[in-house]
């Protein structure tokens, strides 16, 4: 079974990564973007089929060393 | 405790790189005795403060100082935090303390996202802690910073608490002591350049002290932070309480 983790920055704290690729897609000519979060991919590897368990033990993964919920969001995805 | 000299730790972990400036400080500066602490030790020697020193911690993997603070070492800083003890983070190690929650908040990316490696001014905001004891109300230090993760944040309801509770240490500003957006180098947020936690034992700041601290580098305003600490350490109101240390 395999849990990915997508973390970003909480909408509302500035993105400065975010907003240097917004403005060189704009210097690209491409003019219809309002807005661009950037954040990490985290992709595990779990030696469980216990969709339930997996979940909840990502969870407490991202709640003690993945994400920091002071400044970031995650979502959890698991895949069979 | 009955010791000769007094014995400051500094943590070293994979990546720490201010490590050694630290020791010299220590020694040089404040004739203490200076002892390395590597990150796998689960106990800490008799200490009476703890310095954890700057670098790229674990390569700042992750986010700065997150994985740096599971280390071993972390869990036997925060009991002597926890007892009294002093501690002083500086760069890296300010964001150590800030992931391991013996302060609040947390770095974001420098605004510019550059590396910025400078001088910078300071003005003291809070005289009363026991590292800022030789320094005047309002007094601008010229410190130098060198960091790519320095953009604090907390949230309004923290930097509430922060202000009521006099927990800001330093604020960037000009050389004339105003605090201004121009004189924010990293966008953090109120300017916020170093924090105590609520007992003003354990202090994180960017700017670093230990690289500033001898004539022969051009610049001693890094010594009143280094001679507050030792003030506090000879009064002996900042003894960890040993019982609770192990």
């Amino acid at each position: 079974m395999k849990a990915t983790v997508s973390v970003t920055l909480k909408r509302g704290i500035l993105d400065p990564q975010g907003q240097a690729v917004l403005h060189a897609l704009g210097s690209l000519g491409y003019a219809g973007i309002k807005d661009v979060r950037m954040g990490k991919l985290i992709e595990l590897e779990l030696a469980t089929n216990d969709r339930a368990g997996a979940e909840a033990e990502v969870k407490a993964m991202c709640e003690r060393l993945l994400a920091n919920t002071i400044i970031e969001d995650y979502r959890i995805e698991i895949v069979d | 405790m009955a010791r000769s000299s007094l014995r400051i730790g500094i943590l070293v972990f994979p990546g720490s790189n201010c490590d050694r400036d630290c020791h010299h400080a220590v020694t040089a500066i404040m004739s203490a005795a200076a002892e390395f602490v590597w990150h796998k030790e689960a106990s800490l020697p008799p200490l009476d403060a703890v310095i954890i020193p700057g670098g790229f911690s674990y390569g700042d993997y992750l986010r700065t100082g997150a994985i740096a603070r599971f280390s071993p070492v972390m869990a036997a800083v925060t009991r002597f935090a926890e007892s009294g003890g002093l501690v002083l983070g500086i760069c890296n190690g300010f964001q150590i303390l800030l992931e391991a929650g013996l302060l609040p908040g947390a770095m974001l990316r420098n605004r510019s996202l550059s590396f910025i490696c400078r001088d910078t001014h300071v003005r003291i905001e809070n005289t009363e802690t026991p590292f800022t004891g030789r320094c005047k109300p309002g007094q601008v230090l010229t410190l130098p910073i060198a960091h790519a993760e320095g953009n604090y944040y907390a949230d309004p309801a923290t930097l509430s608490s922060l202000k009521a509770k006099n927990q800001i240490v330093f604020r960037y500003c000009t050389p004339e002591g105003k605090v201004t957006p121009e004189a924010n180098p990293n966008g953090s947020l109120d300017n916020i350049a170093g924090i105590v936690n609520t007992t003003g034992n354990v202090l994180g700041m960017m700017p670093h002290p230990e690289r500033c601290a001898e004539a022969l580098l051009g610049n001693e305003d890094g010594r009143l932070i280094l001679l507050s600490l030792l003030d506090s350490l000879k009064s002996g109101r900042f003894s960890p309480k040993p019982a609770m240390v192990s």
